[in-house]
């Protein structure tokens, strides 16, 4: 019972993430969902995901969003032209292909056979031994796509020097 | 606690999903295009961890802690990105950034 209250409850904030019209509501509604999406991890027996699910998702994730989304600093008119490009005639066409795609997923799992889950837990020590064990090479890989993450970030976000010339306006590099 | 068909689990990742793709389909804001990718993300892992929880195995979860290395790492490089496209046209439109101006 518990897991279907909080299904919906994810499924109503997913929905108002995709028409919010204010940035910043659709992130606190964003922040709804993965904290539901969290509870039902723990339900399926994976606390340790769970956690990481509230740290780095709705945690880490979102305040680095936030963090740009105040650096850019729109004004209410950023609301106005998101309401305006918002329009019926730009979301029907992919929402009903998209839904139809859905369609055909919920038949398929309604006609095959019917599975129980386990009711076990699997707790971090379980997870860390096989992240350490046969996954190290996956780990390996992760941290390379990390530092190439910082790398790019930093070589990305950086802000070229405006220099002003009595004559010419170049950018420094 | 009683126990669930696995289908529901997979359901709920499809919806999801299915939510996500919608928003990055129908939105010209580069920032909500972004957040429909890490629902996308959260949904895909989702997926992974009821396959986990179905079998009483680690590697589910083990597949979701990839996936949430790659989402932090994508949403950084995409945030740097997003300042900078707004730094050169002055708007979050994704379809003015159409040209490549060298």
């Amino acid at each position: 019972m518990a897991f279907y209250i909080a299904s919906i409850i994810a499924i109503l904030a997913t929905i108002m993430v995709i028409t919010r019209y204010n940035m910043i509501h659709a992130l606190l509604y964003l922040v709804v969902s993965f904290l539901a999406v969290a509870v039902i991890f723990f339900m399926l027996g994976a606390p340790f995901v769970a956690a990481l699910e509230v740290i780095i998702y709705a945690g880490a994730i979102v305040v680095l969003i936030i963090f740009v989304i105040m650096m850019l600093n729109l004004k209410e008119e950023s609301v106005e032209q998101e309401r305006k490009w918002f329009s019926r005639n730009i979301w029907i066409g992919p929402g009903i292909l998209s839904v139809v795609l859905l369609g055909e997923l919920v038949y398929i799992l309604v006609t095959s056979e019917r599975v129980l889950l386990n009711n076990t837990v699997v707790d971090s020590k379980a997870v860390g031994l096989s992240l350490y064990g046969p996954y190290i090479i996956g780990v390996e890989l992760c941290g390379l796509l990390l530092m190439a993450g910082i790398v790019g970030a930093y070589h990305l976000g950086r802000q070229r020097r405006k220099v002003v010339h009595r004559f010419l306006e170049k950018t420094e590099e | 606690m009683n126990v669930l068909p696995v289908e529901m689990g997979l359901l709920l990742a499809g919806v999801l999903f299915t939510l996500g793709l919608i928003s990055v389909l129908i939105r010209r804001n580069i920032i909500f295009m972004l957040i429909s990718v890490e629902i996308m993300l959260n949904a895909a892992g989702l997926a992974f961890i009821v396959a986990g929880s179905r079998w009483a195995q680690a590697d589910g979860q083990v597949m979701f802690i990839f996936i949430l290395t790659m989402a932090a790492a994508e949403v950084s490089v995409g945030l740097a990105l997003i300042l900078q496209i707004y730094h050169h046209l002055k708007t979050l439109d994704s379809d003015a950034a159409d040209k490549m101006n060298g």
